[in-house]
């Protein structure tokens, strides 16, 4: 939008232009390479005779007679049944965002509209249980889960996964309110407003970037979290990354590294569909957004 | 939140106050296959369970734990200091004790990792402004990787590129001319690999959060601003900057404490041998086969305490804008 | 693969039961354990029984699950499938039961040597055995006229011999990361040199000692040999340099030998010249510098006696001598009575008959083997002198040992 208002000086243009290609090849180039790679054999992806054959596919070659092969992505799909993990992945995702935006939008705002000392102790105690490594936390609450029964259930990781994230969420919601000029809420109070009224018709409409972008962090969180699925899920409700960890292999016994990878590829997909949509959200976000309002 | 986290920490307090119970061990047959039977020790439950149930939280030991050799070995340090002819000296045996070479990592890390991606996410976010629209949406999704993909499986791909027969690794090999050249065994190179990793992975988290708050930059003041005769750089300095600045607060915040409690990329990397960090250390405690709770106990506690005290001078801040606004 | 491989096993297995064999239990069974391709057999067939409910969660995080698992009245799980390291950590928590009764009630079909006896009690029916051993080039040791190597000696004047002649640069890989597997080399150079762990019937640790000096120095000597990165190394990357043929000699898991080279893509030279053969020893001793392991199930303490029952007969049909067929006996070396050994598993039958010691079940060597992990790494690189490492490991170990009130 700055380029609009601002016309931008040719120079710096192409400083922007030539600047973005070098981050999107360092951002991109190694998932372009795993998703070429995903085509291949172990051998070939992990070339250690020469990396030239990760691209040209030679042991692949080789062994199905093409150099692109659907065998990792068959693996992980049909023999590793990895719809499952997808499907788990989703139920949890679906519920962290949702518990974690509610509880942080409403608390994020309490907070920033508050002006007793008691809401600056209440962030730095949620900043100080952040600080607490998620390992520990997990490997703490094992007896106790499994003596009430809890343990291994999707639930049970949602609400300790909303638990961990909530600290986060309620920072980055409560920096965001403080960006919305209090003047905003203050002149629809004395229009007449209660403060529940200023929240839902004044602040609510332009607070999208920010609980979007925050529903996007509690996304990946979700999403990306092993430190508490692999632990706390047992094996039939595994989400994607334990079920990726586990194609790897340990010192025991040889993974399956290809579907890994395959299924690495298949777990990015949605992120693209899912960007795509809130980046239009953003924007949109914006037309409506606190200047106009 | 207060049962899942303020709960789990006053035990784990706790646990770092206490440790288990003197084992009574006795010796006993053991008959395993293909191997025959030979006198091993073992513990003595019916003995043991007799100590464990008249106290159930352990021996109290106070601050042992925090001063043992794991964690932060007050005894062996002065040790080291006495025997030291210089200081060059001390800081070799410093070094071999495990929770200072973490922590000589682990604050490398930190206060190299979080500014320089708060630059480079900045950097992105005002170049990504200022595309196209229909541009945006590409951009931002390729910009969003490195940080979508879960660092288990990011830092695997990587860490197999810099390989020395990687690609990026035999690129490394051929501009330095030298054969035998590798990333992954030298300890400097190491560092130098994570360090690299840790801006790369964490830079889209930093470009997301600026750009959302670019969204709502106050028009009606650079306009003003811009008719008053402001160049471009004092736009971005004295309108820009200052609208972005608690969400640079927020982001220093977050990045600060991740950055300080960096665990998966030392296990993604491999680099245990050259990189250590606190959490890695809770890690090691809980992933042997005898797990030794009261150590990663109390390698959490002083975690938090490290967080604490790194964070201060942001909290210290945050106080006084909170007072102002009052 | 190896599920394909699983659903196979079932199937086959499923006929097998119907006709011949007939399990049936009247309470719950519910198995904690590692993830490999022997262990997912027999946790399918334990699922063959009627009567009641059989679950798995079969991961390879169990270690970490399985005690806390355990530790609730009832407990979660009515049986873990351990190794002998891991079923330390069960016993010191005392969660598994002793199994006297009902090997003699249930037990007809089991061996005697399957049977690991603790004090005289059993605590543990173990199932399978594995061994690191050594696993060659056929074709480059033809080249250089050696034969296989006996000893750690032998092998390092054949790699040096392999790099002198340029066949290869590296010619020895080792899984020598970081972290466990570089202090199970050490365990395996330490007793091979005669050294023990600990002093005797104490848990003072005895490795800072002319053995683990002479241990430590030959994994050096042979570190020169491997590739540069050797620290970062675990057995899979070791058998993936083996694959690409970058590697001519090596020590590895006897339980890794049947895929080695069955995998897609590895080389016709490779698959050719593949080749195993028993566990070197160095020094002149007479024990390989190797360990004995087995890997078996236990029956939980806190579950009611019907539960107890009925998981030792689901787990004794589950490793009974009628699983084993053309599609189950690779899978591992089997200690299952009727058990015809492949080739695959001649390194651990090897390994066993040169008297091999087991990997020690002692209270307190998990301890020692975390401190070996993170300490012997300075001296691999160079950064400071073998007895330096060994009193760091031994100082490490005492401040462990003295948390967990071993000492």
């Amino acid at each position: 939008m700055a380029s609009g208002v601002n016309r931008q000086p040719f120079g710096l243009r192409l400083l922007t232009y030539g600047f973005i290609v070098v981050w999107l090849i360092a951002a991109a180039f190694p998932f372009l390479w795993t998703f070429w790679g995903s085509f291949k054999v172990e051998l070939d992806f992990f070339s250690i005779a020469d990396w030239t054959n990760a691209i040209f596919g030679r042991r692949t070659e080789m062994t199905y007679g093409t150099p692109f092969t659907m065998a990792g992505y068959e693996g992980a799909w049909v023999q590793g049944e990895f719809w499952r993990s997808v499907i788990n992945t989703g139920i949890v995702c679906f519920f962290v965002v949702c518990s974690s935006l509610t509880i942080g939008t409403l608390g994020g705002y309490a907070l920033s509209r508050s002006g007793y000392r008691y809401t600056f102790w209440l962030l730095i105690i949620a900043l100080i249980f952040r600080a607490m490594p998620p390992i520990t936390l997990v490997s703490g609450y094992m007896l106790p889960f499994f003596e009430w029964n809890v343990w291994g259930i999707l639930p049970t990781t949602i609400i300790v996964l909303v638990a961990i994230n909530q600290p986060f969420t309620l920072w980055m919601l409560h920096s965001f309110f403080q960006n919305i000029p209090k003047e905003l809420d203050e002149s629809a109070r004395v229009d007449g407003c209660t403060q529940f009224q200023a929240f839902r018709h004044v602040i609510v409409p332009v607070m999208w970037p920010g609980v979007i972008t925050t529903g996007l962090f509690s996304f990946l969180l979700a999403y990306n979290d092993f430190a508490v699925t692999s632990m706390l899920l047992n094996e039939e409700n595994r989400t994607m990354i334990p079920a990726i960890a586990a194609f790897l292999g340990s010192t025991y016994n040889e993974g399956q590294i290809m579907f890994a990878v395959a299924a690495v590829v298949s777990a990015t997909a949605p992120l693209f569909f899912l960007v795509m949509f809130f980046q239009r959200q953003i924007v949109a976000g914006l037309t409506q957004g606190a200047v106009k309002g | 939140m207060l049962l899942f986290i303020a709960a789990p920490i006053v035990s784990v307090v706790l646990q770092s106050l206490h440790t288990p119970h003197g084992a009574v061990l006795v010796e006993a047959e053991t008959c395993t296959p293909l191997s025959g039977c030979i006198l091993e020790t073992t513990i003595d439950q019916e003995a043991t369970r007799e100590l464990r149930e008249a106290e159930p939280l352990g021996r109290l030991v106070g601050f042992d734990i925090y001063l043992d050799r794991g964690h932060l070995a007050f005894a062996e340090v002065a040790e080291a200091w006495r025997q030291s002819d210089d200081l060059g000296e001390f800081w070799t045996s410093l070094m071999n004790l495990p929770f200072y070479r973490a922590m000589a990592f682990t604050l490398t890390f930190t206060f190299i990792v979080t500014p320089l991606m708060v630059i480079l996410g900045l950097v992105i976010a005002f170049a990504v402004n200022s595309l196209h629209r229909h541009l945006k949406g590409l951009v931002i999704f390729f910009s969003l990787l490195p940080f979508t993909v879960t660092p288990l499986i990011g830092s695997l791909i990587l860490f197999w590129m810099i390989d020395s027969r990687g690609i990026l690794g035999d690129a490394l090999v051929y501009l330095v001319g030298d054969p035998s050249f590798s990333l992954k065994a030298s300890t400097g190179l190491m560092w130098v690999s994570l360090i690299v990793y840790g801006i790369w992975h964490a830079a889209p988290f930093a470009f997301v959060v600026f750009y959302a708050g670019l969204q709502t930059l106050p028009m009606e003041q650079i306009e003003a601003a811009r008719i008053d005769g402001a160049t471009r750089w004092q736009q971005v300095r004295y309108v820009v900057v200052p609208h972005l600045m608690p969400l640079v607060t927020f982001v220093a915040l977050i990045q600060l404490m991740d950055n300080f409690r960096v665990f998966e990329p030392i296990v993604g990397f491999n680099a245990e041998a050259h990189a250590t960090s606190l959490s890695w250390i809770i890690f090691n405690d809980l992933g042997g086969e005898t797990r030794q709770f009261s150590a990663a106990a109390t390698s959490s506690v002083l975690t938090i305490i490290g967080v604490t005290i790194l964070l201060s001078p942001v909290l210290v801040r945050t106080w006084r804008d909170f007072r102002d606004k009052k | 693969m190896f599920l394909k491989k699983l659903a196979l096993i079932g199937a086959v297995s499923l006929l097998a039961s119907s006709a011949a064999f007939a399990c049936e239990i009247g309470a719950r069974v519910s198995i904690v354990g590692n993830e490999f391709p022997a262990i997912q057999t027999v946790g399918a067939n334990a699922q063959e029984c009627s009567g009641a409910e059989v679950t798995t969660n079969l991961t390879a995080d169990h270690q970490k699950i399985n005690v806390p698992g355990m530790q609730g009245n009832p407990a979660e799980y009515t049986s873990a499938i351990i190794a002998n390291s891991s079923i330390v950590a069960l016993m010191n928590e005392d969660v598994i039961q002793p199994l006297d009764d009902l090997v003699a009630k249930h037990g007809q079909h089991l061996k005697k040597n399957q049977l690991i006896t603790i004090g005289g009690k059993v605590m543990a029916v173990a199932f399978m055995a594995n061994a690191q051993h050594l696993v060659y080039r056929a074709d480059v040791l033809e080249q250089i006229g050696v034969e296989p190597p006996k000893t750690y000696e032998d092998m390092l004047a054949a790699a040096k011999m392999i790099r002198e002649k340029g066949i290869k640069q590296n010619p020895v890989g080792g899984a020598y990361k970081a972290g466990w597997n570089l202090a199970q080399e050490f365990n395996n150079m330490f007793l091979g040199y005669g050294g023990s762990h600990f002093k005797a019937g104490s848990a003072e640790p005895n490795v800072n000692s002319e053995a683990g000096a002479n241990a430590l120095n030959m994994m050096k000597a042979l570190s020169e040999y491997m590739n540069p990165d050797f620290l970062t190394h675990d057995s899979n990357a070791t058998n993936a340099e083996y694959r690409a043929g970058n590697v001519a000699l090596m020590n590895m898991w006897g339980s890794r030998a049947a895929t080695l080279v069955t995998v897609d893509g590895v080389p016709e030279e490779v698959r050719n010249g593949y080749a195993i053969a028993g566990p070197m020893t160095v020094g002149g001793g007479s024990t390989p510098a190797s360990t004995l392991w087995w890997d078996g199930w236990t029956v939980a303490k806190n579950v009611s006696d019907a539960e107890a029952e009925a998981t030792f007969i689901a787990m004794t049909h589950a490793i009974r001598p009628e699983m084993l067929n053309a599609e189950t006996s690779p899978l591992a070396v089997w200690l299952i009575d009727g058990y015809e050994p492949t080739d695959a598993a001649q390194g651990v039958f090897a390994a066993a008959n040169a008297g091999t010691i087991p990997y020690p079940m002692l209270p307190y060597q998990g301890l020692l083997h975390t401190a070996l992990g993170g300490e012997l790494t300075d001296f691999m690189q160079g950064k400071e002198s073998a007895e330096q490492a060994l009193s760091d490991v031994e100082a490490a170990y005492i401040a462990a040992a003295k948390e967990k009130g071993y000492l």
